[in-house]
């Protein structure tokens, strides 16, 4: 793709509002997408002590950190909520997608600027409900919020019903912001950008969006549905009353299945453009890897009662939903063997965000082929809520997601921030990441293999060692938190200028035809797409 | 207003539209399963679709019949055969018989169910008891009768090959409430109007 722009540093246009305007009541989706990372940043270090709460406690066995199991419960749906609605989808969406699609497609901003503004400050009051329902200790239901766990009976408290409203709010957020990011995709493209023209990033926000707007509501059915059982009386999950709590499940999943896919398609976007960048080629079988996105999306809707193998689903059930499971590794398997394609025969340089790809690609794989032995409805009956499910989705989700969110971060912070990251520290920060989060997860298939059931705070003796592993792993990832974060120090403090294509010719798409960093209203005058 | 001021408007009212569609579908999820099953017979709800047996073929099938009372309504309910043996695709006519045990006239209200659930799209019930409520007088006895055939083409599906005996279950109580609080309603078919308050 090629594209032609005027010079868009347009300095007496360049009036920035003051602080209070600018941040508060921002409408400028740069600093809206700004707001998104600092959020996700805040949030996913949050949700990150948590989880070095839960490793330490199983460090060893008859861990004394966590008092009661009702506690540990509260921290494991805290810390898988906010890594969830708060962390991911927020980098990935509300960060990445704000700051990059209007810049990707040619557009001025986004299409409704006060919706989006809207859509970023439903997090904070989310995130606080959330966090309230941690400090009460009375949700601990998990993420996946099953009824009967989660009746007035088993979570009497009100801090069970701000969890519930928490993920309200954390879904309204996401559905104004798929409101706005198709209708900007579809509406506000400059001219002679063709659907099939659009960078893949902006594909897989497109089909995020979608898969928001179709999946959100039904959680929001859900919830609703079981904050009236909680409150009003209702009986939808409860059998005395004529409800069904496999309803919930259901419910849930239809939401939960694609959720997984809107956590990890930005991130495919994202990994095609820093592995095209640095191999210096274009992307691999443009088409196929667009369309895989739209088939993984697609697949993704009609797949959820796997995750319900154990829930007494009839045996055609199971082989229909197991089948149909399996397909996805097909789409997936085309996304993968395309990067190692663009990869092929390329000048590939190894720098920071071309490592995190890398590592990217390296972990999701590993994850999916685990995804894929779980998708057998017999072995996930031996399987199920066990430590190799964990294992399974932190390394899609937590390694596959937060490597493409890392990767996405060092290929724009300069093009976002004006300022270039230090290459040593960085280099630094993937390692430590690398080894340490291999470290405390590879360990978990084995112990889930052996059969170490999830959400418990303690084990037998027996499984001791590679839980001691697995915590020290996660120490090591703990640290490589703070290395990202002395990055972010010197990067901010760094004084180095940088060109508007500082990537050099592996970068084509138009955000690197602006100024590092781009000025505050750009594209004012269309750029026309050759 | 601009053209793109309209495109967006257009678009941004479209997916407002999906968003209330997804959320309606979802309060919708438990009725439109129910017409799934009885339109497919998925679950073992019986199809009670009118039409007529189509003669009997040369092979046989088992059915058996059991009779559930739900605590709250004072009948003695029991079938009057325990099994029979029919030939697929002929109409057969069984009874089941209840006595009110109360001092009071009582109305009850069945609900239905085939197992294994595989079989409940060739399970044809052409008239049956249970479509109707049905109320007794003190002491009084009365035998239900109610009509059924077999689909032949449950013999050819490899996946109800295996089956020679079908379990046709009933279970009375006094309303559909008492039904649903014991998980009944959800697997059963068709019944008589909604959930109605309880009869007087």
């Amino acid at each position: 793709m090629s594209a032609t722009t005027h010079d868009h540093v347009h300095d007496h246009h360049d009036h920035k509002p003051g602080f209070v305007a600018r941040w508060l009541f921002s409408t400028n989706h740069k600093d809206i997408g700004t707001l998104y990372l600092i959020f996700a940043v805040i949030a996913g270090v949050t949700g990150g002590i948590l989880s070095m709460i839960m490793r330490a406690q199983l460090q060893h066995p008859h861990g004394t950190i966590v008092t009661s199991g009702q506690e540990w419960n509260t921290i494991v749906t805290a810390h898988g909520l906010i890594m969830i609605f708060f962390t991911v989808m927020p980098a990935m969406i509300g960060g990445f997608g704000n700051w990059f699609i209007p810049l990707m497609i040619g557009a001025p901003d986004m299409a409704f600027p006060r919706l989006n503004n809207i859509s970023f400050w439903l997090l904070p009051p989310a995130f606080i409900l959330v966090m309230t329902g941690l400090l009460l200790g009375e949700s601990g239901t998990g993420w996946t919020l099953y009824p009967p766990l989660s009746n007035s009976m088993y979570e009497p408290g009100i801090g069970m019903d701000c969890t519930l409203f928490a993920l309200h709010l954390a879904g309204a957020s996401s559905l104004l912001g798929s409101i706005n990011f198709i209708t900007t995709i579809f509406n506000m493209r400059a001219p002679g950008m063709t659907l099939h023209k659009m960078p893949l990033f902006i594909w897989s926000e497109l089909v995020t969006a979608f898969l928001l707007v179709l999946a959100v509501p039904v959680l929001a059915g859900a919830i609703t549905m079981l904050i009236c059982d909680r409150n009003f009386g209702t009986a939808f999950f409860d059998p005395a009353g004529g409800g069904d709590p496999v309803l919930f499940q259901h419910l849930f999943w239809f939401f939960g299945h694609p959720e997984v896919y809107i956590m990890i398609l930005p991130g495919f976007g994202i990994i095609s453009h820093v592995i095209s960048t640095f191999s210096r080629k274009p992307v691999f079988g443009y088409l196929g890897m667009a369309y895989a996105m739209v088939a993984i999306g697609v697949v993704g809707f009609v797949v959820w009662a796997h995750h319900m193998f154990v829930s007494g689903i009839d045996v055609d059930t199971r082989a229909y939903f197991m089948a149909a499971t399996l397909v996805i590794a097909v789409p997936t398997g085309i996304k993968i063997f395309s990067w190692i394609a663009t990869m092929w025969g390329g000048a590939i340089e190894l720098t920071v965000p071309m490592l995190w790809a890398i590592g990217f690609i390296f972990l999701f794989t590993i994850g999916g082929v685990t995804g894929v032995v779980l998708a057998n409805a017999g072995i996930d009956q031996i399987v199920h809520n066990t430590y190799y499910v964990i294992a399974h989705f932190h390394y899609v989700l937590s390694l596959g997601a937060v490597f493409s969110i890392f990767a996405g971060f060092y290929y724009w912070i300069g093009k976002m921030s004006g300022h270039q990251y230090p290459e040593f520290w960085g280099k630094v920060h993937f390692w430590m990441t690398f080894v340490g989060v291999n470290l405390t997860f590879f360990p978990m298939h084995f112990l889930g293999l052996a059969g170490m059931p999830r959400r418990y705070p303690d084990y037998p003796e027996a499984f001791a060692g590679w839980n001691a592993v697995s915590s020290f792993g996660a120490y090591l990832s703990g640290l490589s938190v703070l290395v990202f974060l002395y990055v972010c120090y010197r990067t901010f403090t760094s004084t180095e200028k940088l060109a508007p294509n500082y990537w050099g010719e592996g970068a084509t798409t138009l955000e690197w035809t602006v100024s590092s960093p781009p000025p505050f209203h750009t594209f004012e005058e269309l750029p026309r797409i050759r | 207003m601009t053209a793109r001021g309209r495109g967006n408007a257009w678009w941004g009212l479209a997916v407002v539209a999906v968003i209330v569609a997804m959320v309606g579908a979802s309060f919708a999820a438990v009725p439109l399963y129910r017409i799934f099953c009885a339109v497919t017979g998925y679950a073992g709800t019986p199809n009670t679709t009118e039409a007529a047996a189509p003669g009997a073929t040369g092979q046989t099938i088992t059915v058996r019949f059991n009779a559930e009372t739900n605590g709250n309504l004072p009948w003695r309910f029991s079938p009057v055969q325990a099994k029979v043996t029919l030939p697929l695709g002929e109409e057969q006519i069984a009874f089941y018989q209840a006595r009110n045990l109360a001092a009071e006239p009582v109305t009850g209200i069945a609900v239905y169910n085939v197992t294994p659930e595989k079989v409940g799209k060739y399970f044809h019930k052409t008239a049956c008891f249970c479509f109707n409520q049905q109320t007794l007088a003190p002491g009084q006895q009365m035998q239900f009768p109610l009509s059924f055939w077999v689909d032949p083409a449950i013999a050819s599906d490899p996946n109800t090959s295996d089956v020679h005996v079908i379990t046709l279950s009933y279970t009375f109580s006094r309303t559909l409430e008492d039904l649903a609080k014991s998980g009944l309603l959800a697997k059963a078919g068709p019944h008589v109007g909604a959930m109605a308050p309880r009869p007087e």
